[in-house]
C-alpha cells in the first residue's frame, strides 16, 4: 500500500467521523416530538397518492449509458494523454479515430433525437 | 509536507520515519476533516449572502457579530438545535447515511489538493482523474437521499439531480484531458509546475467549460435544478431536516470549495505567485495565500452567475451539456493533441501559440456547426408552422 | 516490518469483509434499490483491493467506471421497472436448481483452477518501485494493444445503438406514459 492512499485512507476515516459526531451531538441535544402527521410524507403539503417509487422514463437510461460510454473513453485517453509527448505520430493517428468512433456514437444518439428530454 | 517529515525526524531522533508520517498525515487529515469545513461553511456562506445582498442591493446579514460575520456560527447552533423529522415510511438506513456519504465525498477531494507549495496530501499518479471520481459518490449519496425519503418529489428531484451531474462530468473530463495533454502528467502538483504560463492563458477554451460544467456539477444557479422550489419543491433533500440537512449543506460548500480550488489548480497556476516557493516558511504561507485568493476569485465568479442568471429548463440544460459541452470537448482534445504535435512547434513561445490557436479555432468550428444546426431546425420548425396553417 | 504487515492484513480483513459481505447482500436483499447499494459496498472492497495491490490507476478507474457510472447505470434501469420497487419479491422461481448447479459448478470450477495456478511472485525490487508509471500504460495502449483499444471504441458504440434501439421499444410499448409523478 503506497503512502499516498494511506492518506486518503486516513482522511476518508476522519471526513466520516465529522458527520458522525454532528449528527451524534445533534441527536443528543436536539427536541424529540415526533407525531404521525410530522412524519407524514412531505408534511406540509398535499397528502400524495400512491408509491413513491414510480416507473421513471427509458430516457434517464439512455442519458446514462451515454455517460458510461464517453467515461469509458476517458478512462482510455488519460493514460495516453500523459503518455503523449513520448509517442509518435501514429499513436495521435489512433487517438483520433478512437474519439472520432465515439463521436460517432453522439452523433448517431442525436440523430436518433435519444438526446432530446421528454 | 515531506519537509515537515523530515524536520520531525531530525528534531526528535527516537522517532521513525514512517511514524513521523503518520503524525502529519493525522494532523493534516484532521484539519481537512474538522477545521476546514467549519472555515469554509462559514466563510463563504457569510461571503455568498453579502455578494448576493449587493448584487440584489440589500445589506445582507448585519446583526449577528459585528458586520454579521457570525452569522455562520449563529446557523449552525440553529440547525444544530432544530427537531430532527423523518418520514415515517422511510429507509431509515439509507436515509442516514446519505448526508453522511454526501460530506464524505467533498472533504475526500480535498485529499489531493496543492494548497500551498509543498502541501498535498496525496499526490496521487492519478489525481485528476481522483477527483472526478469521487465526485461520483456525491451523485450515489442523492440518489440514497432521493429513494429513501419516499417521496415523489425527492426521487424525482434526485434523478434529474443524477442526470445532470452526469451529463456535465463528461465536458469536465474532457477540459481535463486537455490539461493533461498539455501538462504531460496527472498528478496535481506536475500540472501546478507546468504551468509557467497559467493555463487558462493558453486553454483558454477549456477554462471555459470546466468553470462552466462546474458550476453545473455543484448545482448553482442558473444549473440549480436539484432545488428548483418551483417545480419539484427542493430537490433530493426536501424530506432532511436539522442536522441531516446541515450536512447536506456542508457537503455544497465543502464541494463548491473543492470544484474552485481544482480550477484554481487546473488553470489558475494553484499556488504559484511571486514569491511562493516550498523553501522557506514564509513562501509556502504565501502560497497558501495566492491559492486562497485565486480560488476565492472563482467562487466570486460562481456567486456573481448566481446573482445574474436565471434558472434554466432541464431539456436546455441537458441539451447545453450533451449538444454543446461535449462536441466542443472532443473537438478541443483532438485540436490540441493535432496543436502539439506540429512540426514547427519547438520553442516554448511557438507552444503556447499554438494551443491558442487549437482553441480558438475548435471554438470556431463549433459555433459554426451550431449555428448551421439552429438555422436548420429553426427553417424546419418554420415550415412546419407554415404546413400547419 | 511487522506493524506494516499487521496493517494490511487488518485493512485486507475489512476490505474482503466489505466485498463478500456486499456480495451476500446483493444476493439475499428483497428490495431491489438495497441490492444495488450493496453491489456499490462490494465494488468499493475491490477499489480497496487494487490499492493494496498498488495499482493505483486501476483502483481510482475501478471507482470512476464501476461505483460512478455503472452502479448508477443500474439504480437507474432499476427505476425503469414497474412495480420492482415493492419489497414483496419472490426470489426463487421454478429454474432455481438449475442455478444452483450452473454455479456450484463454476464454483469447483473456480477452486481447481485456483489451487492449480502457479502464483507468479513478483520479486521484492520490484515491489518496492512505485507504481508502473501511467505513461507507459499510455504507450502500451497505442503500441502493442492499439488494435484492442480502438475495438473497444467499436465495442462501447455498440452498445449504446443497441441501448437506444431497446429504448425506443419500450417508448413504444409504454405508450405515453407522462414522466413520473403524473404517470399514477
Amino acid at each position: 500500500m503506497s503512502s499516498e492512499f494511506a492518506f486518503v485512507g486516513i482522511l476518508a476515516v476522519f471526513a466520516t467521523l465529522l458527520p458522525v459526531a454532528g449528527l451524534a451531538v445533534a441527536w443528543l441535544v436536539r427536541p424529540k416530538k415526533p407525531n404521525p402527521i410530522k412524519q407524514s410524507t412531505y408534511e406540509c403539503g398535499i397528502e400524495t397518492r400512491g408509491e413513491a417509487w414510480v416507473q421513471f422514463r427509458a430516457c434517464y437510461y439512455v442519458f446514462a449509458l451515454l455517460f458510461v460510454v464517453f467515461d469509458v473513453e476517458a478512462a482510455f485517453l488519460l493514460p495516453w494523454a500523459v503518455a503523449y509527448n513520448q509517442l509518435a505520430l501514429y499513436a495521435v493517428v489512433e487517438a483520433v479515430i478512437f474519439v472520432a468512433i465515439l463521436a460517432l456514437a453522439l452523433v448517431y444518439a442525436w440523430r436518433k433525437d435519444a438526446l432530446r428530454w421528454t | 509536507m515531506e519537509a515537515l517529515i523530515r524536520w520531525l525526524v531530525d528534531t526528535f531522533p527516537p522517532l521513525s520515519e514512517a511514524l513521523a508520517r503518520l503524525i502529519v498525515y493525522v494532523l493534516y487529515s484532521g484539519v481537512l476533516a474538522f477545521v476546514a469545513p467549519v472555515l469554509i461553511v462559514v466563510a463563504y456562506t457569510y461571503m455568498e449572502r453579502k455578494v448576493l445582498a449587493r448584487i440584489q442591493d440589500r445589506v445582507g446579514p448585519n446583526r449577528a457579530g459585528p458586520l454579521g460575520v457570525l452569522q455562520g456560527f449563529a446557523d449552525a447552533v440553529k440547525m444544530l438545535t432544530k427537531e430532527d423529522v423523518t418520514p415515517a415510511c422511510a429507509d431509515r438506513v439509507v436515509f442516514n447515511l446519505a448526508p453522511v456519504l454526501a460530506t464524505v465525498a467533498a472533504i475526500l477531494v480535498f485529499a489531493v489538493l496543492p494548497v500551498a507549495p509543498g502541501v498535498i496530501g496525496a499526490d496521487l499518479q492519478a489525481g485528476v482523474l481522483y477527483v472526478v471520481a469521487i465526485g461520483a459518490l456525491g451523485e450515489v449519496a442523492a440518489l440514497m437521499a432521493g429513494w429513501s425519503s419516499d417521496n415523489k418529489f425527492a426521487l424525482l428531484g434526485a434523478f434529474r439531480a443524477v442526470a445532470q451531474l452526469i451529463a456535465y462530468e463528461i465536458p469536465i473530463v474532457l477540459a481535463i484531458l486537455a490539461v493533461v495533454l498539455a501538462a504531460g502528467s496527472m498528478q496535481l502538483g506536475a500540472i501546478v509546475a507546468a504551468q509557467d504560463i497559467p493555463f487558462a492563458l493558453v486553454l483558454p477554451v477549456a477554462f471555459l467549460v470546466l468553470l462552466v460544467a462546474s458550476i453545473a456539477e455543484i448545482g448553482r444557479s442558473p444549473f440549480d435544478l436539484l432545488e428548483a422550489e418551483s417545480e419539484i419543491v427542493a430537490g433530493y433533500h426536501v424530506e432532511y431536516s436539522g442536522m441531516k440537512f446541515a450536512f447536506f449543506f456542508i457537503g455544497e460548500y465543502m464541494h463548491l470549495f473543492a470544484s474552485a480550488g481544482v480550477i484554481t489548480t487546473l488553470f489558475l497556476g494553484g499556488w504559484r505567485g511571486p514569491l511562493a516557493s516550498s523553501d522557506s516558511l514564509l513562501g509556502v504561507l504565501l502560497g497558501f495565500i495566492y491559492f486562497v485568493v485565486k480560488t476565492t476569485a472563482v467562487i466570486w465568479i460562481m456567486m456573481w452567475v448566481r446573482g445574474t442568471l436565471f434558472r434554466i429548463r432541464i431539456d436546455h440544460l441537458l441539451d447545453f451539456a450533451w449538444k454543446f459541452l461535449v462536441p466542443l470537448g472532443l473537438i478541443l482534445v483532438v485540436a490540441v493533441a493535432v496543436a502539439l504535435k506540429l512540426p514547427a512547434v519547438n520553442s516554448p513561445a511557438l507552444r503556447w501559440i499554438a494551443l491558442l490557436g487549437a482553441n480558438v479555432i475548435a471554438a470556431l468550428l463549433m459555433m459554426i456547426v451550431i449555428s448551421l444546426l439552429a438555422r436548420r431546425s429553426r427553417s424546419a420548425a418554420l415550415r412546419a408552422v407554415a404546413g400547419a396553417d | 516490518m511487522a506493524i506494516e504487515q499487521a496493517l494490511q492484513i487488518f485493512v485486507f480483513v475489512i476490505l474482503t469483509l466489505m466485498t463478500l459481505g456486499g456480495g451476500l447482500a446483493v444476493v439475499t436483499s428483497r428490495n431491489l434499490f438495497h441490492a444495488a447499494l450493496s453491489l456499490i459496498l462490494s465494488l468499493a472492497g475491490v477499489v480497496g483491493y487494487y490499492v493494496l495491490l498498488d495499482a493505483g490507476f486501476l483502483a481510482i478507474v475501478q471507482l470512476l467506471i464501476y461505483i460512478g457510472a455503472i452502479s448508477i447505470l443500474i439504480l437507474f434501469s432499476i427505476m425503469l421497472t414497474r412495480g420492482l420497487m415493492t419489497p414483496r419479491q419472490v426470489q426463487r422461481n421454478e429454474q432455481w436448481w438449475i442455478a444452483a448447479l450452473v454455479v456450484f459448478l463454476t464454483f469447483v470450477v473456480l477452486i481447481v483452477a485456483l489451487w492449480q495456478m502457479v502464483w507468479p511472485i513478483a520479486d521484492d525490487e520490484a515491489l518496492r518501485t512505485p507504481n508502473v508509471a501511467i505513461s507507459q500504460l499510455g504507450e502500451a495502449l497505442v503500441g502493442p494493444y492499439a488494435i484492442p483499444f480502438e475495438i473497444i471504441s467499436v465495442l462501447l458504440l455498440v452498445a449504446l445503438v443497441g441501448a437506444i434501439v431497446l429504448a425506443r421499444e419500450t417508448e413504444n410499448n409504454q405508450g405515453s406514459h407522462a414522466e413520473a409523478g403524473s404517470s399514477e
